[in-house]
């Protein structure tokens, strides 16, 4: 089975589309320096404020994702099926042995949490173990453990940090720039210089409007990227993809809600929680730029092609 | 005087690169040998389940007694075996066994809806998706091992310091073949493929029941 290379391949994908989120993040930076007195300070308040803020919830990952679902620890007595089939899987991957919560609702769904191994969780609702079967079980949860093997936690935190980084600065940036807060360029060469000015100058105020939208765009594509390397680096672990066609196909075919999500925690699920888009329709296509989980045709025609 | 710092500089960094690729190469051979330790620990657990689920369906099935003692003859002799070729067949006899045990019981309503019975029915089918997923974290190992001491750079010092390829563990021939599956009596206690899909609970074929209970 070529998983192994889709692992790879997945990841480089993954890679070079953060890559790009960097490129984004250092031009508005740029561009802030270019148009602002003073603009490395407002660089430096806004990573501290956007890194400060993002890291301070992935270190608390675990205990706000657990409380804002309003999970409960499942115990080994009461939940034996799961916690067999989750050391299982963490004897396959060398993983530690997650914390198990359980979820009391119906619709059958799952997430994981955590900022490193050592201090992971997955949760999953009633719903999915009443209507998942063993083999379909076992592929939700490599799923989920793939997140935190794969360090996703981590990784959406960077992005989210990134967001709010170019959110703070175009926010400012452009507040002061029509409070007359501009760089004072007189003393610049005139003539052939201001024309040069005036253009960088228009723009680094496109880039600085436009950014925060084109970064969410970008969270949302490194969002479903991570999910499509969990579910091949589940597979890898299970050694077993029509387990996970199967799961995907329940959940497609299950038209329920999980009713304590909300956009904020929408992204750690292994389905979407929300209501779903509708699939036709003009709007359609731009819609789909802002789900956090790619398609479940889509994930389900990459697994058939292993 | 440059040139001696240069080449000392080179050295250096030489023996750093040499340093890594070693630690790396010992952290995977052991990994490997934690991985054959771990499937043990596995086997073993297997094992100590095995007498309790005996008793559980004796009280209910008590005149299956050669079902009974071709488990438990399986599992002592498995216990009992020395070194990894006699052991893989004592397994793969003993998972015949319990597949006749598992089948067995299927005619037995009763048995079918004790707790302790399900628990240890569940209990073991977690036991053989281990023992499956800790084979494949072994073999998984063996791969990464492999492939460093063959690929380039490692490949340069790997037979110097000694390490070298370690095998795979692989299913036996019989295990290769087809299944025979039965609807009429338990299949015969010979060996058999192990558990070999990771979670899936073991294929029992189903007894001719007396009992109109329809197997699950």
């Amino acid at each position: 089975m070529p998983t192994y290379d889709q692992v790879t391949a997945n990841k480089r994908r993954s890679a070079v589309l953060i890559f790009f989120f960097v490129v984004l993040v250092a031009a508005v930076c740029l561009a802030f320096n270019y148009l602002l007195d003073f603009g490395i300070f407002g660089v430096i308040l806004a990573f501290a404020i956007a890194g400060g803020s993002a890291f301070f919830s992935y270190w608390k990952s675990d205990t706000v994702a657990l409380a804002m679902s309003r999970a409960q620890p499942a115990t080994i007595e009461q939940y034996p099926r799961m916690h067999n089939v989750v050391e299982g899987l963490c004897i396959a991957s060398g993983l530690p042995k997650p914390r198990l919560y359980i979820i009391d609702d119906s619709a059958p769904n799952a997430f994981a949490t955590g900022r490193n191994t050592k201090h992971a969780a997955i949760a999953v609702t009633t719903g999915l173990l009443e209507k998942m079967n063993r083999i379909e079980l076992a592929a939700v949860l490599a799923h989920e453990l793939s997140h935190i093997k794969n360090d996703d936690i981590l990784v959406s935190t960077l992005a989210v940090t990134m967001v709010g980084v170019v959110a703070l600065l175009s926010d400012i940036g452009v507040r002061m720039l029509f409070f007359g807060g501009g760089r004072n360029r007189s003393n610049d060469s005139n003539g052939g210089g201001n024309i040069v000015f005036l253009v960088m100058a228009a723009l680094a105020l496109v880039l600085l409007i436009l950014s925060p939208i084109i970064a969410r765009l970008m969270q949302f594509a490194v969002s479903r990227r991570r999910e499509s390397l969990a579910d091949i680096s589940g597979v890898e672990m299970t050694r077993y993809p029509p387990g996970l066609i199967s799961a995907l196909e329940k959940l497609q075919a299950d038209q329920t809600v999980v009713n304590s999500a909300s956009r904020a925690t929408a992204h750690l699920w292994i389905e979407s929680p929300l209501a779903r888009t509708p699939e036709e329709g003009k709007m359609s296509r731009l819609n789909r730029m802002f789900d956090t989980h790619p398609p479940l045709e889509e994930r389900i025609a990459a697994l058939q092609e292993l | 005087m440059t040139a001696v710092l240069i080449i000392v500089g080179l050295i250096v960094i030489l023996a750093i690169i040499v340093m890594v690729l070693y630690n790396g190469l010992v952290k995977l051979r052991n990994r490997i040998e934690n991985a054959w330790a771990q499937i043990d620990v596995q086997l073993k657990r297997r094992y100590d389940l095995i007498p309790n689920l005996v008793e559980t369906v004796k009280g209910y099935a008590a005149h299956e007694a050669g079902t009974f003692e071709a488990v438990t003859q399986a599992r002592n002799m498995a216990v009992n075996a020395e070194g990894p070729a006699a052991q893989a067949e004592a397994e793969n006899v003993l998972s015949g066994a319990l597949k006749s045990l598992f089948a067995v019981s299927e005619a037995y309503p009763d048995l079918k809806a004790n707790q302790n019975f399900l628990n240890l029915q569940e209990e073991l089918t977690g036991t053989e998706g281990r023992i499956a997923y800790a084979r494949q974290f072994y073999n998984d190992s063996v791969f990464k091992y492999n492939t460093k001491i063959q690929t380039f750079p490692a490949v340069l010092i790997a037979g110097m310091l000694r390490f070298t390829a370690r095998e795979y563990f692989e299913a036996e021939d019989e295990a290769r073949g087809p299944v025979a599956v039965s609807f009429n009596d338990p299949p015969p206690v010979t060996p058999t493929a192990p558990a070999a899909a990771p979670a899936a609970p073991p294929a029992a074929p189903p007894a001719a029941p007396p009992a109109p209970g329809a197997p699950s």
